[in-house]
């Protein structure tokens, strides 16, 4: 199993990814954002940070890196592809997931630990969960704020593609509360909290557990 | 030559900055304020020729993000 982590100038989460996904039984491998080969590569995470120090716009840039064709190539050929914050903004500026995210509601950075509600299955970050289990799972952000148009909302909404939503206050003002979607097969999706924060006992929450698991669990074993 | 991108979020999303200086000027009693918005602008240095057409696609490829943003390009 081999799970590529990318890491572009700005990111800071790729160590907590990697250490997470090893704890699981994965075996993950970073990997620099101007890498043009992730053939060995089962799949894909793109973690949190500020890539590009988040000029011009969240993921804008980071889009256009040279690593981004080969994820596309992966999203394209079914492999899962998972954006957490940072990366989730990467995924939705690339197109592979709609919409976008602006800056939160009270203008104010949120970091802390906040519920999440499964509200689908149907997703390669939510597959080993059970809908209408909480997560308790931290959110560090301060454009975390998901909008779609309408249009988009409701067709997210009408294919159960919102796979977690904010339960309780809504921290940052995200659309119907979305806090993680995916795409139409399920392979790709993004959420802006951090599952990797809460993978041991020790950091106060092993909530993120099941969603790294269920991604982990997704993996295609690498050919020997 | 130089084109100037003035970027705004699109109407319908919420500006809390705008809507806070909206307020401000209002209770300044610059009572003819309807609406402030906050936005961007990106000034680009081109060689001459460069059409409208040219910077307007980079708008669209990277500079604004159709799903959030609304641009005008301007020659200054």
């Amino acid at each position: 199993m081999h799970v590529a982590v990318v890491v572009f100038p700005g990111t800071n989460c790729e160590h907590d990814v990697d250490h997470a996904l090893s704890l699981l039984g994965a075996e993950p491998e970073l990997v620099w954002h101007r890498d043009v080969d992730l053939s060995g590569a089962t799949g894909v995470v793109l973690p949190g940070g500020f890539a590009h120090g988040d000029y011009l716009r969240t993921g804008a840039i980071a889009r256009f890196s040279p690593i981004m064709k080969e994820v596309e190539r992966l999203a394209a050929e079914g492999a899962p592809v998972l954006g957490i914050c940072n990366g989730f903004q990467m995924l939705c500026e690339a197109g592979l997931l709609p919409g976008a995210t602006v800056a939160n509601r009270d203008l104010s950075f949120i970091c802390r630990h906040v519920d999440l509600e499964v509200t689908s299955t149907k997703s390669i970050l939510t597959a080993n969960a059970t809908i209408g289990d909480i997560l308790h799972i931290p959110l560090n952000s301060y454009e975390g704020n998901f909008v779609a148009p309408e249009s988009e909302v409701a067709i997210l909404e009408s294919e159960g593609r919102v796979i977690l939503r904010y339960h309780g206050e809504n921290p940052n003002g995200s659309t119907n509360s979305i806090a993680g979607i995916t795409n139409r097969g399920g392979n790709v999706a993004g959420l802006m909290p951090h599952p990797e924060r809460a993978s041991e006992d020790v950091l106060g929450s092993i909530d993120g557990r099941v969603l790294l698991e269920s991604f982990v669990g997704s993996l295609e074993p690498v050919p020997a | 030559m130089r084109y100037v991108v003035s970027i705004t979020r699109k109407a319908g999303l919420a500006d809390p900055e705008g809507t806070t200086t909206a307020a401000a000027l209002t209770n300044l009693g610059y009572r003819e304020v309807r609406d402030v918005h906050f936005g961007r602008t990106i000034h680009i240095e081109v060689t001459d020729g460069t059409s409208t057409e040219r910077i307007d696609e980079m708008c669209r490829i990277l500079l604004a993000n159709p799903v959030i943003e609304d641009y005008i390009v301007e020659e200054v």
